[in-house]
């Protein structure tokens, strides 16, 4: 080592070492302080939560049996004594069928997001990876299923499996799954070009090491993104594709359905009939919300 | 041919491989190796012994082809990239990026490559780490052919040949700290976390970062030269035996690269490195290099060591790039453009000679034929590594006149 080297180190080092040493978070937890100083995501995140949990615990927040109505007690209006929402147009208690409700709807929004993220999630790094001909084949196989508009496509297939909730969320994945691919490729085409991916294939690592520690941690941050901001389309279809018939059957709660049912009684009880329309466009809204601020403090850059 | 040896690299490689056979025949070869190359860094005798011997005079136990073997031989690699375009994505035409080039780089040397953007130099650097497939050409890392069944693999040469990228910033992980960027190599190679994070907590420290400081940071945490060292880090924490600088510190700013320098300079000596120095910077390659490659256009237009290259450049575009050097000498100011224009187009690179566009002596030869890199003309035979240039012309090679140098 030339003299001037070992000097100018040996002072680096020593400046260094009078500084604290700040421990320097890892990056999830960043993402999660990051995430704790946003107020707005934190309050959407508390109404999903809430959503969610009376959703699932409908039995412990409400006494009505969601399919048993009372002719004598049909459309009651909002503030009525036991029925604090009203009641629908066969006398069941909307609170209860709200709550019901939800977690169909919550099923239908979330799961066919799940089942698309997996397969398109997977197809989608696939072909940005492997590009060429594999990313051709794949990505032109999804440019078919794109030539349709996706409610019609979701309605087409519902069609052809016949109506039932599982079909609705079978559909609905495969709607999703051309969006999904297409985003997967775009990020992991860019991800792939950066010299910290070359860096990683030159360092004689296998392909699955250089996607899994290099590719996916950097690709999986929009990919989660995009498919919570999914999850509000979906909810949206999924209540359409009910409120056409072709999801959840009666007597089951679900929010498109409900919205159906009760549309009938929008001159007699207009307040009644939109509390579905109402939670549906709330609980959309709050993923939409979410996913932004996930992505915000997913960017390392953004905030330092 | 350029790598200044008069056997070619495929007799080497077979002479090496018979000689693996029968213990009496590599010593036969060997010191027929060591006695036509005079210049050779160590004593002759020691490549004559044998292997075990070699190691109680210290020699690297990787060091499989001995000090006469070149660390890495190419030769005739070619890429040309298809131009899609039109119906159908049909290729409608091709650029030449690297053409034809052939070179050696001897074991504990640094070889620069100097040359315009755009003449392929990142290309070539890109084609020995095999991050682009070349279309065709060898490469032999000390007698192994690289890729071939007889030889090592693609992935066993990696971990002997590292590479640090221009832009410190995007060579690394974001989503990784300094000591899991530096790790992951060897913990993908098996060595366990803890071990691997130590390692690169130490290398850290070789590359003048605390890591009591450093270590857990993240890429944007840091500023351009101390990226660019822990880059030089994770490149060395795989041990490799030759480093490939791809324009390593043409982004640092001049105190910077010049502290990186040094460093590299240390490293080198410490873990015994082989270097590709590959700038634009023609000062800087004066000062790191022992052997320059000039390239043009995809070509080696001009190899030798760097004092003769620089003080007696014979390749008119050599000559020409060397003029066009800033200096701070007034009675030595440019005057006069040595070279104008682009290059040319390397989707239809001129015929013949590709510099003959440009050349202020190019004649009819000049587009008829190829020039093959040769001895210059009227040069006195010399002991040391070749200097040969691609030029028909002697008057071109001896020409005065244009520039300073």
């Amino acid at each position: 080592m030339s003299d001037a080297t070992i000097d100018f180190v040996r002072r680096e080092l020593l400046a260094q070492a009078d500084a604290p040493a700040a421990p320097t978070p890892g990056y999830w937890q960043s993402v999660r302080q990051r995430l704790a100083r946003d107020p707005v995501t934190i309050a959407v995140s508390l109404v999903l939560l809430a959503i969610v949990v009376i959703s699932l615990g409908a039995p412990l927040v409400t006494h009505y049996d969601p399919y048993a109505g009372s002719v004598l007690a049909r459309l009651k209006p909002i503030g009525t004594p036991g029925h604090w929402l009203g009641t629908d147009e066969t006398g069941r208690d909307l609170w209860t069928r709200l709550c019901y409700g939800g977690r169909l709807s919550l099923l239908a929004g979330i799961l066919p997001v799940t089942i698309s993220l997996l397969i398109g999630g997977f197809l989608g790094i696939l072909a940005g990876y492997a590009g060429g001909l594999v990313g051709t084949l794949i990505m032109r196989t999804m440019d078919v299923f794109y030539a349709f508009p996706s409610i019609l496509l979701a309605i087409a297939i519902c069609g052809l499996l016949g109506n039932g909730l599982s079909n609705s969320i079978l559909a609905l994945a495969v709607v999703f799954i051309p969006p999904m691919v297409r985003i997967s490729e775009t990020v992991t085409t860019q991800a792939r070009q950066l010299d910290f991916v070359e860096a990683a294939r030159a360092s004689g690592t296998t392909t699955l090491q250089v996607i899994r520690y290099h590719v996916l941690a950097n690709v999986l941050g929009p990919i989660l993104v995009y498919a919570t901001s999914l999850i509000s389309v979906s909810i949206i279809l999924s209540a359409g594709l009910s409120f056409l018939g072709l999801g959840v059957t009666p007597p089951r709660a679900e929010w498109g359905l409900m919205l159906n049912s009760l549309r009938q009684a929008i001159y007699v009880q207009p307040y009644v009939a939109a509390l579905p329309g109402l939670m549906i466009f709330m609980t959309s809204m709050c993923f939409n919300l979410m996913s932004d601020g996930v992505r915000s403090a997913m960017d390392v850059k953004l905030n330092k | 041919m350029s790598y200044g040896q008069n056997t070619s690299p495929a007799s080497r490689e077979r002479s090496r491989r018979e000689s693996d056979e029968g213990e009496g025949d590599r010593v036969g070869t060997q010191h027929k190796n060591a006695t036509e190359r005079p210049d050779h860094p160590h004593p002759p005798l020691r490549g004559d012994l044998s292997r075990a011997a070699g190691e109680v005079y210290g020699r690297d136990p990787r060091d499989r082809g001995g000090p006469a073997q070149p660390l890495l031989l190419v030769e005739n690699l070619r890429k040309h990239f298809p131009v899609r375009g039109g119906l159908l994505n049909r290729k409608v035409a091709t650029v030449q990026a690297v053409d034809d080039v052939s070179f050696a780089i001897r074991k504990g040397e640094t070889l620069g490559i100097v040359g315009e953007s755009g003449c392929g130099k990142s290309t070539t650097a890109r084609l020995l780490m095999r991050l682009i497939e070349p279309d065709a050409g060898a490469t032999v890392f000390d007698g192994d052919m690289v890729g071939s069944r007889s030889g090592i693999s693609v992935n066993a040469m990696r971990r002997q040949m590292q590479m640090v990228f221009q832009d410190s910033y995007s060579s690394l992980n974001p989503r990784m700290t300094m000591v899991d960027s530096i790790s992951y190599a060897p913990r993908m190679h098996g060595i366990p976390r803890n071990q691997a994070s130590e390692r690169a907590e130490h290398l850290l420290e070789q590359v003048g970062l605390n890591p009591r400081t450093y270590a857990r940071r993240y890429p944007h945490e840091l500023s351009g030269g101390q990226r660019q060292r822990a880059n030089i880090a994770r490149a060395l924490a795989l041990e490799p035996r030759l480093v490939i600088l791809d324009e390593a510190v043409s982004a640092l700013d001049k105190s910077v690269e010049a502290q990186v320098l040094n460093l590299l300079a240390d490293l080198k000596q410490q873990f015994n490195l082989t270097y590709l120095f590959i700038s634009h910077d023609l000062n800087v390659v004066e000062y790191v290099a022992d052997r320059v490659l000039v390239m043009y256009l995809g070509r080696v237009v001009e190899t030798g060591p760097v004092e003769q290259i620089y003080r007696s450049p014979r390749h008119p575009y050599t000559r020409a790039l060397f003029a066009s050097k800033p200096t701070l000498d007034p009675d030595r100011r440019t005057t006069e453009m040595p070279l104008t224009g682009d290059p040319p187009n390397p989707i239809n690179p001129p015929s013949g000679c590709r510099f003959r566009t440009r050349c202020a002596f190019a004649q009819a030869v000049c587009a008829d034929a190829t020039p093959d890199l040769s001895a210059p003309f009227g040069a006195p035979p010399t002991d040391g590594p070749a200097h040969l240039v691609a030029c028909h012309l002697p008057e071109a090679q001896v020409a005065a006149g244009i520039g300073h140098a």
